[in-house]
C-alpha cells in the first residue's frame, strides 16, 4: 500500500530526513519509536505534504500513486490520514460543520454524493459511540479550549469518521489518562481490518500493549536503525536507545 | 502542492466579478458643481421651491468646508468640479409594470443575481430597484399601500407626501453635519423613502439595490425611512457597481427616525468596485448613516457587510434619545489587495436605560488596510446606560493591516461601558489542518471565514445572509488550486 524509497527531507536548509525505507501492506500495524528530534512528526509532515518541508530525494507511492505529486488535501482524499502530534484550534468553525465539510469533500472526490444530514448524524452517533467520543464536543469550535486528552481523542474520532486507508497517529498516546489510552486503543482496534494499515508513532511500549504492532521501527537521527517485532518496543522499554546508537556507530566507525 | 503564500496571492489577486458596463442612452447634465447645476436638478425633479432652498443651503455649507483630516488613510484627491451630478436612463413615458421596463437594464440587474421579478414576490420582498439616479421600478407598491406603508423613491415622496418629506428631511443629518453630508444635500439625485404608520409590522423586508453605472456620475442618494410608534420595518440595501477605470465618489446619506417602541433593522451588503489589485479604479463610499430612536423603547439596528470599495469610510450611528431606547451596531468589513475600510460607529446615549450593543469583525487580506473606530458617549441623563462592544480583526497573510480605535465618553457615573478586542490571523497550520482532512486551501479559508462572521450574517435576513457568506466566499477564495 504504501513503499517509502529512501527520502530525503529538508526544513529550513536542516536535513532532517536521510534516507528512509519503509514498506507498509493492507492491514498492517507499523509503530515507530525513536528519541526526540529523531524526526518522526517530520516523516508524518512529509508523508502528509506539509508545504515547509523539503523533499530533496527519494519516492513514495500509495496505491500506485506518487503520493508526492499530490497537493496535501488529495492525499487526504486518496486515504492518508494523520492525527496531529499537537492538534491545532480553530476559533469559530464548529467540530460538526468541519467534519460534514471534509467528509463531504472527500466523497466528491471519490465521485461520491454528499450525505444526507440524517445519514451524518447517523454516523457522527456510532461512531462517537466507537471512540466514546463527547457528543457535548461536537458542537464546540474545532479543538478551541479543548484539553490535551481531549484534542487527542477528537483525532481518533475524525479518524473513525473519515475511514482512511492509511492511518498515521503521531504520539496520540501521549496527554491521555489510562482511562482514555484503554478506550483510544480499543477503538484503533476496532477500526483495524485488513484493509486498514496504521503507523503509530509513540514514546511508549504500553500503547503497544493494547495495539499490538506487526513491526517495530526505530527513528533515529533521520533514518530507521532497527526493526523489529514487538518484542522490540519491550527491549527498548528495559534498555533504553544508548545500545542502539552505540551498535550505530560501531557498524559506522567500521 | 499549494502554499499559503500561493494563497495569499489568490485572494489578493481576485478579479471582480461583477464587473460589466450596461449600453443605455443617458441623460446627463454637463460637468461642474454651481448653483445652476442645483438649479437643474431640482427643475429637472420638479421639486418645491422649499427643497430647493435647502438645497442651495447644504452648498452654501458644502463651500464652506474643508475635507477631514482625522481618517486612518490617504485622502484620494478628489475633483469635484469633474464630475457630473444628474444622470438618468433615457424613459419616454411613466411605466405601470417591469414588462416596460429597458430588458437591458433587467438583464444588468439579473447578471447581478437581482431577481426583481415575480419570484421576490414569493419569498416576501419587494424591490426599489435604483439605476444611477432615478428609480425605475417599483414592486408591491399596492400591497404595502393597503396597510399605509410608503415605499417608494426619494423624488416620488417629495411630490406625493411633501409634509413628511419636509419634516424629517435633514433632522438625523443635517445639511451642516459634514462636507459629503452637505454636498449630498445640494445634490442628492434620488433614493429611497419609507414610512410606516403607527402599529404596523411591516410584512416584507423592503429592499434596494443600488448600482452605479453612469461614467464619471458620483452617487448622491439620500435615503429615508420613518417608522412610527409600535411599528416595525427591516430594509435591505445592496449594491454591486460594474468595473470602470476612474474613481468614482459615493457620498450617501441615509437617516432613521424610529418613534416610540418602534423598531427599524436597516442591514447593508455593499460590494462596489474594489479597484484593481493596485487600488486603481475603484468606488469611494464615504456614506453618512445615522438613526433616532425618538421614542421611549425604540430601537435601531444597523448590520453591514462590506466587501467592495477601494475606500469604505462610514459610522452608522444611533442616537439613543428615548428613555430605554436600544442601537445595535453588527458590521462585518473585509479588505484585499490595497481597499481601505475606515469604519465603525457612533452610540449617543442620552435618554435614561438606554442599551447598546457593537459587534465588529474587521478582515483584512492581501495589503488591504482596515481600521475600526468607535465612539460611545454617555451624556448626563442617561442613567445606567449599558454598552458592550466586541471588536475583533482577522489577519490573512502579513502585508495587511488592522487597527481599532474606540472612543468612550461617559458623563453619567451609573453608566457600564464593556469593551473587548481580540485579533487572530488565519494560520499556516490551520490551513495545513484542515487540506489533512480533505478540504482544499480554499474552503479552508471560508470554512474559517464563515465561523468568524457567523455572529454578524445572523443579524441578516435568512436569504440576504446566504448572499453574504457567497460574497464572502467569492472575495476572499480566489480560485486556488
Ligand atoms: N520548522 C523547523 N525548523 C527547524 N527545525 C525543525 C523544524 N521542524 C522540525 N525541525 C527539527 O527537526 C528535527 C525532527 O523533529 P521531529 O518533530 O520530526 O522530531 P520527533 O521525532 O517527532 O520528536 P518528538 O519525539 O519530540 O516528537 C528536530 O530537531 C526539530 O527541531
Ligand atoms: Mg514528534
Amino acid at each position: 500500500m504504501l513503499t517509502i524509497k529512501n527520502l530525503h527531507a529538508e526544513v529550513e536548509g536542516k536535513k532532517i530526513l536521510k534516507g528512509i525505507n519503509l514498506e507498509i501492506n493492507k492491514g498492517e500495524m507499523h509503530a515507530i519509536m525513536g528519541p526526540n528530534g529523531s524526526g518522526k512528526s517530520s516523516l508524518a509532515s512529509v508523508l502528509a505534504g506539509r508545504d515547509n518541508y523539503t523533499v530533496t530525494e527519494g519516492e513514495v507511492w500509495f496505491n500506485g500513486k506518487n503520493l508526492l505529486d499530490l497537493a496535501p488535501e488529495d492525499r487526504a482524499r486518496e486515504g492518508v490520514f494523520l492525527a496531529f502530534q499537537y492538534p491545532v484550534e480553530i476559533p469559530g468553525v464548529s467540530n460538526l460543520n468541519f467534519l460534514k465539510t471534509a467528509l463531504n469533500e472527500i466523497r466528491a472526490y471519490k465521485g461520491l454524493p454528499a450525505l444526507e444530514a440524517r445519514e451524518f448524524l447517523k454516523l457522527t452517533k456510532e461512531k462517537q459511540q466507537l471512540v466514546d467520543f463527547h457528543s457535548n464536543l461536537m458542537n464546540r469550535s474545532l479543538n478551541e479550549g479543548f484539553s490535551g486528552g481531549e484534542k487527542k481523542r477528537n483525532e481518533i474520532f475524525q479518524l473513525a469518521m473519515l475511514d482512511p486507508q492509511l492511518a498515521i497517529l503521531d504520539e496520540t498516546d501521549s496527554g491521555l489518562d489510562i482511562d482514555a489510552l484503554r478506550i483510544v486503543s480499543n477503538g484503533v482496534n476496532k477500526l483495524r481490518d485488513a484493509e486498514k494499515s496504521f503507523v503509530v508513532i509513540t514514546h511508549y511500549q504500553r500503547l503497544l500493549e493494547y495495539i499490538i504492532p506487526d513491526f517495530v521501527h526505530v527513528l533515529y537521527n533521520g533514518r530507521i536503525i532497527k526493526t523489529g517485532t514487538k518484542e522490540l518496543a519491550l527491549e527498548l522499554e528495559e534498555r533504553g536507545y544508548d545500545w542502539l546508537k552505540e551498535e550505530l556507530h560501531l557498524k559506522e566507525s567500521v | 502542492m499549494i502554499n499559503s503564500n500561493e494563497i495569499i496571492d489568490d485572494i489578493a489577486n481576485k478579479e471582480y466579478e461583477f464587473g460589466f458596463s450596461t449600453d443605455i442612452e443617458m441623460d446627463m447634465a454637463p460637468p461642474g458643481l454651481n448653483e445652476d447645476i442645483i438649479r437643474f436638478i431640482s427643475a429637472k425633479k420638479n421639486e418645491p421651491e422649499w427643497l430647493l432652498e435647502w438645497r442651495l443651503k447644504g452648498f452654501a455649507a458644502f463651500k464652506k468646508m474643508e475635507f477631514p483630516k482625522w481618517q486612518h488613510f490617504e485622502m484620494p484627491e478628489l475633483d469635484l468640479q469633474a464630475l457630473s451630478y444628474y444622470a438618468a436612463p433615457k424613459q419616454k413615458k411613466q411605466l405601470n409594470s417591469l414588462d416596460e421596463v429597458d430588458p437591458e437594464l433587467l438583464a444588468t440587474f439579473e447578471k447581478l443575481g437581482i431577481p426583481l421579478n415575480e419570484q421576490k414576490a414569493l419569498t416576501g420582498v419587494a424591490v426599489d430597484a435604483v439605476f444611477d439616479s432615478v428609480s425605475v421600478a417599483t414592486t408591491f407598491k399596492g400591497k404595502l399601500k393597503e396597510m399605509g406603508v410608503i415605499f417608494c423613491s426619494f423624488g416620488e415622496a417629495v411630490q406625493e407626501h411633501p409634509e413628511l418629506v419636509k419634516k424629517y428631511l435633514g433632522s438625523v443629518v443635517p445639511h451642516t453635519d459634514n462636507i459629503f453630508a452637505a454636498l449630498n444635500a445640494a445634490v442628492f439625485s434620488d433614493g429611497s423613502f419609507v414610512y410606516i404608520p403607527k402599529g404596523v409590522r411591516c410584512p416584507m423586508e423592503l429592499s434596494t439595490y443600488f448600482r452605479i453605472n453612469a461614467q464619471n456620475t458620483g452617487q448622491f442618494e439620500r435615503t429615508l425611512i420613518i417608522a412610527d410608534d409600535n411599528s416595525y420595518v427591516s430594509y435591505l440595501e445592496g449594491c454591486t457597481a460594474p468595473m470602470r477605470d476612474e474613481n468614482q465618489l459615493h457620498a450617501a446619506v441615509v437617516e432613521l427616525v424610529a418613534m416610540e417602541q418602534a423598531e427599524i433593522k436597516y442591514s447593508t451588503v455593499q460590494n462596489w468596485y474594489p479597484g484593481d489589485k493596485d487600488g486603481k479604479g475603484g468606488i469611494y463610499n464615504f456614506v453618512t448613516k445615522r438613526g433616532i430612536c425618538k421614542g421611549t423603547s425604540s430601537k435601531i439596528s444597523w448590520t453591514q457587510v462590506e466587501t467592495g470599495s477601494a475606500i469604505t469610510w462610514k459610522y452608522p450611528s444611533v442616537i439613543l434619545q428615548g428613555d430605554y431606547a436600544e442601537g445595535e451596531f453588527y458590521s462585518v468589513a473585509v479588505v484585499r489587495n490595497k481597499q481601505i475600510a475606515d469604519t465603525g460607529t457612533k452610540i449617543h446615549h442620552i435618554g435614561k436605560g438606554t442599551k447598546s450593543r457593537i459587534i465588529s469583525k474587521g478582515i483584512s487580506a492581501g495589503r488591504g488596510d482596515n481600521s475600526y473606530r468607535g465612539l460611545v458617549s454617555v451624556g448626563p441623563r442617561a442613567e445606567n446606560a449599558r454598552n458592550f462592544t466586541q471588536c475583533d480583526s482577522l489577519l490573512i497573510g502579513n502585508q495587511c493591516g488592522s487597527h481599532t480605535f474606540p472612543y468612550i465618553e461617559s458623563r453619567n457615573k451609573t453608566a457600564m461601558i464593556e469593551h473587548e478586542a481580540t485579533t487572530s490571523k488565519i494560520g499556516e497550520d490551520q490551513i495545513f489542518y484542515l487540506n489533512q482532512r480533505g478540504i482544499d486551501s480554499e474552503k479552508a479559508v471560508a470554512l474559517i471565514v464563515n465561523g468568524y462572521v457567523k455572529e454578524v450574517l445572523n443579524q441578516l435576513p435568512m436569504e440576504f445572509a446566504v448572499e453574504a457568506q457567497k460574497l464572502l466566499s467569492i472575495t476572499l477564495e480566489g480560485s486556488v488550486g
